[in-house]
C-alpha cells in the first residue's frame, strides 16, 4: 500500500514539476527587462543567478531578519536532504559518517529558521497583512516535518535498519513495508507530511525552486543595443 | 491651488505602520471614447468585461514569461513591502508592492490554479468582480513602474511588469486612463506628447537661438528637419517648452555646436517619451518608437542621440532594437541609440569641450537618479555607467558635488513620485506623498551640506519636482537637468571641432 502511495506521490511531483517548468520554458520573454546594473555577458548572468541561489543576495539587501531565518532554513534543508540519502543509498559511501553531525545541527537550524520566519509573519504588521492561511500552513507543515524528524533523532528512535530495508525494498521490488513500522506513529506522521509537501509542491509558491531561474529581471544579459532581442509574437 | 495634505519631513525615512485604504479614494480619470478607439480599445467598458478580462489575463500569461513566473513564485516574504515610495508616503497596504501584485495574483489563482478553484479562502483567491476591478483601477494607477521593489525581491519580481499587464487588461475591457491614452493619441496625431505643432516648435527654436546669441555672443543652432545631418536629436517634448527642461536643451545645443557636429531635431519625432510603456502595450510602444526610426531614415542621419528622459531612455536603450531594429542603416561605430550624456561624456574625454566649473560656483549640487535610467537601462560600456557618466558630467561642470544617502541613490534610488503615468493632477495626493522619501533625503543634504541644486536626467522627474518641491517649501529652482550645468560651464568658441 505504502509503496503505491510513494510512487504516486513521486509521480505527481515529477509530472507536475516538469509541466510547470515546461510552461516557463515555453512562455516567451518579449522584451529585455533585466534589473540593472546587470551583467553584460552570459557568464556574468550565471554568476548573478548563483549568488541569488547560494546566498540570497537580493533578500540580504532587502530584509536582514528574513534573510537570517530563510538562510538557516534553506541551508539546513539542503544538508538534511543530503543526510537523508543514507536511507536510500546502499552501500553508503564512507564520507557520510562526517556529514552525520552536520546533518543533526542542520535539523535544529532548520526548525529554528522556520520558527523565526513564523514569528516574522505574526509580528510584523506588513507581513501579517499579506499572509494567507496557506502561507502559515506551509511553515507549520515544514515545522512539523522538522520537529518530528528531531524527535526521532533525539527521543523516540525508530528502528533505522528496518526503515532502510523497507525503503530499499521500495526501489527494487514491490515488497511492501514491514508492519513493525506502522507502529511508529512519529515516523508515519513524518512520512505523510513529507508526502503532502511533495504532492502540493508543483501547485504552490514552492515553485520558486524552479521559477527563480526563469525570472527575466535576473536571468537576462544586459546587451540590448549590441544584439537584437527578438519578440517571437511581435508583428515586424 | 487646492489644499493638499503635505507630509511633515522627518530626519530619516521611516517605515510607517500599516494603514488600510488611505489612498482608496484616489482614482484616475477614466479614458474617453475619442482616446480609446484610435488606440484599438473598446469605446467603453464592455458588457462581458469579467469574461473578457479573465480571457485577456490568460492571453497575457502566454505572452509574458515574467507575468507567468511572477504570478506563481512570490513566497510573500515581504522584503519588497517597505521599498515602495508610495507605501512609505501613503501607508496604504495596497501600495506595498506585494499587495499590489496580489490584486492580480488573487484573480490569477481563482481562475488559473487548482488551489484557487478548490480552496479560495485558504490561498486568498478572489473573483474578478466589480469590487476587484475598482481596486485594480485605483492601485494599478498608483504604481510608477519604478522597479525599486524588484531590486530587493529574492526572485527579482518586478511589480512594474504586473502593473503594465493589469493596465493592458483594463484597456482591453474598455477601462483606460485618460492621461495616458490622451497623450498617446497626441503623439500619433502631432508627433509629440504636448501636441506642439511644427510652427510653434520652429518659433521656440528660433527664440532659443537668439537667446543664446544674446547671452553668449555665439551663433548656436537649433536646427529643425534638416536632411543629411550627422545626428538626429530626440528630446522629450518638455525640453522645448518647460522650465527647467529648456535649460538642458540649450546645453545639448551648445555641446553639438562646440563639437562641430551637425545635428537636427525632427518635427515628426520631437518626442522621446513613449507612453506605450506606461499602458503596457507592446503594439503602442512599437508604433510610437517607429516614427523615430522612420525619421532617422528619412533625414539620412548617421546617429540617434536621446535627450534627458528616464522612461524614454529605457524604451530607447532596452526596447528599440526589439521594437524596430536592427538599425543597420546608421553608423556602426556608435551605439544605437546613444544617450546625450554618453555623447557629451565622450567629447569631454576626447578633450573636445572646455568646461569652466566656476560658472556653477553658486551651486552645491546633488544627483537624483531616475528610476528607469538607474534600474532599467545603462549608459556606456560597463554596468553602472548610468550612474557614473552623469556624475562625471556634473563633476566636470561644478566644484561642489555631494551624494544623498546611499540607500536612496544608484539602483536604490527613490522615484520622484510622478513616473509611470501618474504625472496628472487628479493623482496629486499620491504624487505629493510619494515624493516624501526623495524629499527627505534631499532635505538631509540641504541641511548638512547646503545643497541648493538637484540635478537629474529625466523630464518627468523635472516636471514632478518643479511642482512638488515648493509644496515642501523647497524652491522650484533647486530642480535642474545635468545638461543645464553643462550649459552653464561649457566655453563656447574656446576650442572647436574635434569629432
Ligand atoms: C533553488 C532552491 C531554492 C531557493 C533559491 C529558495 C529561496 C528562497 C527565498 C529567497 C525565500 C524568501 C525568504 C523567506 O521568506 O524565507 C524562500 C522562501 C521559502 N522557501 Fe525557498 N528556496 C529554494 C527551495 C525551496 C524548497 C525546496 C522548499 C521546500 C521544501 C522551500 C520552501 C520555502 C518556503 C516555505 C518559503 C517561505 C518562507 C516563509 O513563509 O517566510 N524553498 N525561498
Ligand atoms: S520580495 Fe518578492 S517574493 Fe517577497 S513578497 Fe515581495 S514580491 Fe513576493
Ligand atoms: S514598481 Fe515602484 S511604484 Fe510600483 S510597486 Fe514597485 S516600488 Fe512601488
Amino acid at each position: 500500500m505504502l509503496t503505491i502511495l510513494a510512487y504516486l506521490v513521486v509521480g505527481i511531483f515529477v509530472v507536475g514539476f516538469i509541466q510547470r517548468i515546461g510552461l516557463y520554458v515555453r512562455s516567451p520573454a518579449p522584451l529585455k527587462i533585466p534589473t540593472t546594473p546587470a551583467p553584460t555577458t552570459t557568464s556574468g548572468v550565471v554568476w548573478r543567478l548563483f549568488t541569488e541561489v547560494a546566498f540570497f543576495n537580493s533578500l540580504f539587501k532587502g530584509d536582514k531578519w528574513a534573510w537570517v531565518g530563510s538562510y538557516a532554513f534553506h541551508g539546513a534543508l539542503v544538508l538534511v536532504l543530503i543526510r537523508h540519502l543514507r536511507y536510500f543509498v546502499d552501500p553508503l559511501p564512507h564520507y557520510f559518517a562526517y556529514i552525520q553531525i552536520a546533518g543533526i545541527v542542520a535539523g535544529i537550524a532548520m526548525v529554528g529558521g522556520l520558527g523565526l520566519l513564523f514569528l516574522r509573519r505574526l509580528l510584523i504588521d506588513r507581513v501579517r497583512y499579506i499572509s494567507s492561511l496557506a502561507d502559515y500552513l506551509w511553515l507549520l507543515l515544514l515545522l512539523g516535518i522538522g520537529t518530528s524528524g528531531l524527535l526521532m533523532q533525539f527521543c523516540f528512535r525508530p528502528d533505522i535498519v528496518h526503515i532502510k530495508a523497507a525503503m530499499m525494498g521500495m526501489w527494487s521490488s514491490s515488497q511492501s513495508l514491514p508492519m513493525v513500522m506502522l507502529g511508529d506513529f512519529i515516523f508515519l506522521a513524518h512520512l505523510l507530511m513529507v508526502a503532502a509537501l511533495v504532492v502540493l509542491f508543483p501547485f504552490s509558491k514552492l515553485m520558486h525552486l524552479g521559477g527563480i531561474f526563469f525570472s527575466p529581471t535576473r536571468n537576462q544579459v544586459d546587451n540590448p543595443r549590441e544584439q537584437k532581442h527578438v519578440n517571437p509574437w511581435a508583428k515586424y | 491651488m487646492a489644499d493638499y495634505a503635505v507630509p511633515e519631513i522627518q530626519a530619516d525615512i521611516k517605515t510607517p505602520a500599516l494603514a488600510v485604504g488611505t489612498m482608496a479614494h484616489l482614482t484616475p480619470y477614466p479614458a474617453v471614447e475619442k482616446h480609446m478607439v484610435p488606440l484599438g480599445f473598446p469605446d467603453q467598458r464592455v458588457s462581458n468585461w469579467q469574461e473578457k478580462g479573465i480571457e485577456k489575463l490568460g492571453e497575457m500569461l502566454k505572452k509574458y514569461r515574467s507575468l507567468q513566473v511572477y504570478m506563481d513564485i512570490c513566497v510573500k516574504c515581504g522584503a519588497c513591502a517597505d521599498k515602495c515610495h508610495y507605501y512609505l508616503g501613503t501607508r496604504d497596504a495596497h501600495n506595498m508592492p506585494v499587495q499590489r501584485a496580489e490584486l492580480m495574483r488573487s484573480v490569477y489563482r481563482r481562475y488559473f490554479t487548482p488551489a484557487g478553484k478548490l480552496l479560495p479562502g485558504v490561498v486568498r483567491a478572489h473573483d474578478f468582480d466589480e469590487e476587484m476591478l475598482n481596486k485594480w483601477i485605483t492601485y494599478f494607477h498608483q504604481c510608477s513602474q519604478c522597479r525599486r521593489c524588484s531590486v530587493f525581491c529574492p526572485y527579482g519580481i518586478d511589480t512594474a511588469e504586473i502593473t503594465m499587464a493589469a493596465r493592458e487588461i483594463m484597456d482591453a475591457i474598455g477601462v483606460g486612463h485618460k492621461y495616458s491614452t490622451e497623450i498617446i493619441c497626441k503623439v500619433h496625431d502631432v508627433g509629440n506628447n504636448l501636441g506642439i505643432p511644427k510652427p510653434a516648435l520652429q518659433g521656440t527654436l528660433a527664440f532659443l537661438e537668439s537667446d543664446i546669441l544674446e547671452n553668449s555672443g555665439h551663433e548656436v543652432r537649433l536646427p529643425l528637419d534638416e536632411e543629411g545631418a550627422e545626428v538626429l536629436l530626440v528630446a522629450p517634448s518638455a525640453d522645448f517648452f518647460s522650465e527647467p527642461h529648456i535649460q538642458s536643451l540649450m546645453g545639448y545645443a551648445k555641446v553639438f555646436h562646440q563639437a562641430g557636429i551637425r545635428y537636427t531635431i525632427s518635427s515628426v519625432a520631437a518626442e522621446a517619451a513613449n507612453f506605450g510603456m506606461f499602458i503596457g502595450s507592446f503594439d503602442q510602444k512599437q508604433k510610437i518608437a517607429k516614427r523615430i526610426a522612420d525619421e532617422a531614415r528619412a533625414l539620412k542621419v548617421k546617429r540617434i542621440v536621446v535627450g534627458e528622459c528616464g522612461h524614454a531612455w529605457r524604451v530607447a536603450y532596452s526596447f528599440w532594437n526589439t521594437l524596430n531594429g536592427p538599425f543597420d542603416f546608421l553608423d556602426p561605430r556608435y551605439p544605437v541609440p546613444q544617450h546625450i550624456c554618453e555623447f557629451t561624456h565622450q567629447l569631454i574625454q576626447r578633450g573636445a569641450l572646455t568646461l569652466d566649473k566656476e560658472a556653477n560656483d553658486d551651486y552645491v549640487v546633488t544627483m537624483h537618479d531616475s528610476c528607469n535610467v538607474a534600474r532599467a537601462s545603462r549608459m556606456g560600456e560597463k554596468p553602472g555607467g548610468q550612474f557614473e557618466i552623469p556624475r562625471d558630467l556634473i563633476r566636470a561642470s561644478c566644484h561642489h558635488f555631494v551624494e544623498m544617502h546611499p540607500e536612496t541613490t544608484h539602483e536604490k534610488t527613490f522615484c520622484c513620485g510622478g513616473g509611470g503615468g501618474t504625472l496628472t493632477d487628479e493623482l496629486m495626493d499620491l504624487r505629493i506623498q510619494g515624493a516624501m522619501p526623495r524629499v527627505t533625503a534631499l532635505t538631509q543634504v540641504m541641511k548638512q551640506n547646503k545643497v541648493n541644486l538637484m540635478a537629474m536626467v529625466c523630464a518627468i522627474c523635472k516636471a514632478q519636482f518643479s511642482k512638488i518641491l515648493p509644496m515642501y517649501h523647497i524652491p522650484m529652482e533647486t530642480v535642474a537637468g545635468v545638461h543645464q550645468l553643462v550649459s552653464n560651464a561649457v566655453q563656447l568658441g574656446a576650442k572647436k571641432g574635434i569629432v
